[in-house]
């Protein structure tokens, strides 16, 4: 069990090493990253923005039934709120929710090239296979996710205003001042590091276990599933670690 | 020159290719033939280095090509081109993207430079009309075909075909063994090709290389594989029904004399 992580961690290792080389032809490179740019990040847009509307609501519905006391400031509904969708919501469970979305995605993609000796097609072409398709991948996602973040935060804030518009449940106003009350910039910050090391974590698994698959069509299927469990368990162990150090 | 010495590759302790000794020369088409199973494949990927063999070696001209370092088995690499058994197009480029693919990394040509070269290739293969066709989009023989044209878009000094008319018709099948041909001897080409189609042999194999059960069991050219007395070879060669008539009609001797 121990040897068998180990030598898995290792082949992971000796995978990155490949794909952090340079790039043959930088042109290529670049026009690679923009392509993967909207497939992994642009695509995943409508998702994030529907997800984030949805619980920034239901996060002030709960928070409000949880504070009856009369003594606790109804402002305060908005900055519960706002710190649950920052510290949390915003980083490690939407990058769950990437996990599924463009793990399975980027595993199955190289999975099938991988089978279909695409992969093989390349590397005999004397090109460095990893570096052309992976690198691109992670680049993208680990520089780009953080935005993700951004635009779920802000869309998550605009779920909890909608609510309140809509069921009058407590003043807009006292929604406004608790969303800027005790504003903490530097959890912005971290909640944006925590979204770059869980997306290279998400591209980089999931690209290994799909550029590795074998065995036909059942293969890239396990490789999909194999990817999104370790990425997530990945996932959780780093939240804990970050979170032990940043805050 | 290609010279392959004791070449073995075992899957789980049992050899898929034994003991192979082989010369492939330039400016010939060697033919590798054998039943389904027989290792051709094998044989083919362990001589690229897409699988690495437990034994032997393999000399590309006098350089040991199995044992070089990555970065020197690249430079080899890209002189040679391969036409994989299921084309291997890549799904994400058209027809034309994958044959200009090779170019763009490795090729100083221009932009129209290479738009003329992966015109010309497809027109070599017959498809001029097909370019902005997705590999999803085109029929199995039209791919292998596509596979071909990027296979020869760098004008390779090596080129290896693995069954590069199964599932064609027999006249582009024809066609396709002439346009190998053609180029082999026109660019001096070492072409080995892999297959088990027995007009191929006859319509090019100036060498033939047999192989039944992962071994080398008969080595010759078009010329004397009928008149070969290895009964596995006969075997292979006269299964067909077409084929023992013929052999019946023109006895033991050559039956190509028209
Ligand atoms: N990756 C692999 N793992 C285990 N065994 C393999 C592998 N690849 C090939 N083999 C075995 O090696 C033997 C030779 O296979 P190979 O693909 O070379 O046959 P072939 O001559 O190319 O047949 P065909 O004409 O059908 O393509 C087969 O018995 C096959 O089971
Ligand atoms: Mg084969």
């Amino acid at each position: 069990m121990i040897k068998n992580f180990l030598y898995e961690t290792g082949r992971y290792l000796l995978f990155l090493r490949r794909v952090f080389s340079r790039p043959e032809k930088w042109r290529l490179s670049v026009r690679q990253f923009f392509v993967e740019t909207e497939k992994l990040v642009i695509n995943s847009i409508p998702l994030i923005a529907l997800i984030s509307v949805f619980i920034g609501a239901v996060l002030v519905i709960q928070t409000s039934n949880n504070m009856t006391s009369p003594f606790l400031p109804k402002m305060y509904i908005g900055y519960m709120t706002r710190e649950s969708l920052i510290l949390e919501f915003c980083s490690t469970m939407v990058c769950l929710i990437l996990a599924g979305k463009i793990g399975s995605n980027i595993s199955s993609e190289l999975g099938t090239m991988r089978i279909t000796e695409q992969i093989d097609a390349m590397e005999m072409m004397g090109i460095n296979s990893a570096n052309f398709l992976v690198l691109p991948k992670i680049l993208a996602t680990t520089i780009l996710n953080p935005l993700l973040t951004l635009m779920s935060f802000i869309v998550g804030l605009l779920g909890g205003y909608l609510i309140i518009v809509l069921t009058g449940m407590i003043k807009v106003s006292d929604y406004l001042t608790g969303i800027q009350f005790a504003f903490n910039g530097y959890y912005i910050t971290y909640s944006l590091i925590k979204t770059a090391v869980f997306s290279f974590i998400i591209s980089s698994i999931s690209a290994f276990y799909g550029y590795c698959a074998t065995g036909g069509s059942l293969g890239v299927g396990r490789s999909a599933t194999k990817a999104i469990v370790v990425a997530s368990a990945l996932i959780l162990t780093f939240n804990l670690i970050l979170t032990r150090i940043m805050l | 020159m290609i010279t392959v010495r004791h070449l073995s590759k075992y899957f789980d302790g049992r050899p898929a290719v034994k003991d192979i000794s082989v010369e492939y020369m330039p400016g010939q088409c060697s033919l590798v033939i054998g039943a389904s199973g027989s290792g051709k494949t094998v044989l083919l990927k362990s001589i690229v280095g897409l699988l690495e063999p437990e034994e032997g070696e393999v000399l590309f001209d006098t350089t040991v090509f199995n044992r070089l370092p990555a970065a020197e088995k690249k430079k080899i690499h890209c002189r040679m081109g391969m036409l994989f058994q299921g084309s291997a197009l890549f799904d994400f480029a058209t027809a034309r993207e994958n044959v200009r693919f090779p170019l763009d990394f490795f090729s100083q040509m221009s932009r129209e430079e290479k738009a003329d070269r992966v015109e010309f290739c497809l027109r070599r293969v017959g498809l001029e009309n097909i370019g902005d066709k997705y590999p999803s989009e085109l029929s199995g023989g039209m791919q292998k075909r596509v596979g071909i044209a990027r296979a020869i878009a760098l004008n390779p000094q090596y080129l290896f075909c693995d069954e590069p008319n199964s599932g064609l018709d027999p006249q582009t099948s024809v066609m396709i063994d002439r346009l190998i041909q053609e180029i082999t001897a026109e660019y001096n080409i070492t072409t080995v090709i892999n297959t088990h189609d027995m007009n191929s042999v006859m319509e090019i194999g100036d060498k033939v290389v047999f192989i039944y059960k992962g071994e080398k069991c008969w080595e010759g050219s078009r010329d004397n594989i009928l008149t070969s007395d290895n009964r596995n070879l006969e075997e292979f060669i006269f299964a067909s029904r077409m084929a023992r008539e013929l052999k019946l009609r023109y006895g033991n001797g050559s039956p190509s004399q028209d």
